[in-house]
């Protein structure tokens, strides 16, 4: 049993990857990511460049969007369709997370 | 090795075609795809999908499950003797080996596979594993100790599972959803390929008086109502300790007052905000002279808290 301690990479709004390193971390490829960046579903700065660059918390979405087009066997629009979709999802419980937070004593909560 | 009923798995007869199997797997992945299920235990049960549905999709692999017949799920079995011969290397063992990583490794697109492993350089598995964290720990950074265990190739390309253990530094500041990212600590990479990297998907355990969104906290501070009349000055517990927070004079219920700064560190700088939320507790047991000083304001008292219901509905 090998033990040895590491540090952490944040994947937040913070820190910035170019598409080469986003295709690596993904197992997409450029082109794919650049489909789906074209529906709206990953955002990048200067998207016309050779190697535009995405913000890492897009690595998390990358990545699904490549578990979900392998394990559902998905064309690129309905990949699109299907991540839009889940992000709205999770946008809207947290808000609905941060809403239980603000309110007093439990209100709200599930 | 321990059997597992992939028929069983999918749900599907064992003389079913494969029109009849891909159906079965898109209908239980739909399902339980842990990117979309809710389920408790779905991404267990979409391991054990796909695991089947990689067997049985495979006409090669479905052949060599069959061999084995049907048993009981769970049932110790040893392979059929040609499946040693298969492997070329006398004295191979099948002890501890997992029946879905050994048709993963070698069967059907094996021998190409294990070509690939044994000649050039393969990328390591990624991995993403849940981290659940206290809000204590979120605020000072933590040590987090993982124990995994992740599949290493031997020389036939066979991969067996094996415990890893490390402890990984969690940085001040992390908050719910927070995704991180160590490079170089998945799966080994073979033949001198890097190693793949690990994910981690933290999430803060449920605190008794705290609750966050994003950096900022919110706690419920109880005051009694003649401090909420009067004003006070009032103890309240922040993660750094006991801070004096002055309750104005008219206050009301609900109210929220700001403790700038003294929320959860953000990562790269800065502190997010903690907001006391008050409620206005009435005694639950008051004394006779309570309730006499109640009974008294009552009768000197022109406040009428339902004034508004009066005046919309006259």
């Amino acid at each position: 049993m090998s033990k040895h301690r590491t540090e952490i990479q944040w994947l937040d709004t913070q820190q910035h990857v170019p598409l080469s390193t986003l295709a690596e971390l993904s197992g997409l490829s450029a082109e794919e990511l650049r489909l789906l960046t074209d529906y709206g579903v990953l955002e990048c700065s200067a998207p016309g460049s050779m190697d535009p660059q995405y913000r890492a918390e897009c690595v998390t979405v990358a990545r699904m969007a490549f578990r979900l087009r392998h394990d559902l066997d998905l064309g690129l629009e309905g990949l699109a369709l299907v991540v839009d979709l889940l992000q709205r999802m999770r946008r809207l419980e947290a808000e609905l997370g941060d809403l239980r937070a603000r309110f007093p004593g439990g209100f709200l909560s599930g | 090795m321990r059997y597992t009923d992939y028929y069983e798995v999918l749900g599907v007869k064992r003389d079913a075609t494969e029109a009849q199997i891909k159906a079965a797997y898109r209908k239980l992945a739909h399902k339980y795809h842990p990117d979309v299920s809710k389920e408790k235990g779905a991404e267990q049960k979409f391991k054990e999908v796909a695991e089947a549905y990689q067997t049985l999709k495979d006409p090669e692999k479905r052949a060599a499950y069959d061999q084995l017949g049907q048993k009981k799920p769970g049932e110790e079995f040893r392979p059929p003797p040609d499946w040693q011969q298969r492997y070329g290397e006398q004295g191979f063992s099948f002890e501890d080996l997992d029946l879905g990583d050994l048709f993963s490794g070698l069967w059907g697109q094996g021998g190409a596979r294990a070509g690939a492993r044994r000649n050039s350089a393969m990328r390591g598995e990624d991995f993403e594993v849940p981290a659940s964290i206290t809000l204590e720990q979120a605020y000072q950074g933590t040590d987090l100790k993982l124990e995994l265990s992740m599949p290493e190739y031997d020389a036939q390309g066979v991969p067996r599972r094996v415990p890893v253990s490390f402890t990984a530094h969690i940085p001040k500041g992390a908050v719910d959803g927070q995704r991180m990212r160590l490079p170089g600590k998945g799966g080994k990479g073979i033949n001198g390929g890097p190693n793949g990297d690990l994910y981690l998907n933290i999430s803060l355990k449920p605190h008794p008086i705290y609750r966050t969104t994003g950096h900022d906290l919110y706690l419920d501070l109880p005051i009694a109502p003649w401090e909420a009349v009067l004003g006070a000055s009032v103890e309240v517990p922040t993660l750094a300790g006991t801070v004096r927070l002055k309750v104005p004079a008219g206050s009301q219920a609900g109210q929220k007052l700001r403790l700038p700064r003294r929320g959860l560190p953000k990562p790269h700088s800065g502190e997010g905000d903690l907001y006391a939320i008050l409620q206005i507790v009435a005694p639950p047991h008051p004394s006779e002279q309570e309730t006499a000083l109640f009974k008294q304001l009552a009768e000197t008292s022109s406040f009428d808290p339902r004034r508004r219901f009066a005046r919309e509905t006259s």
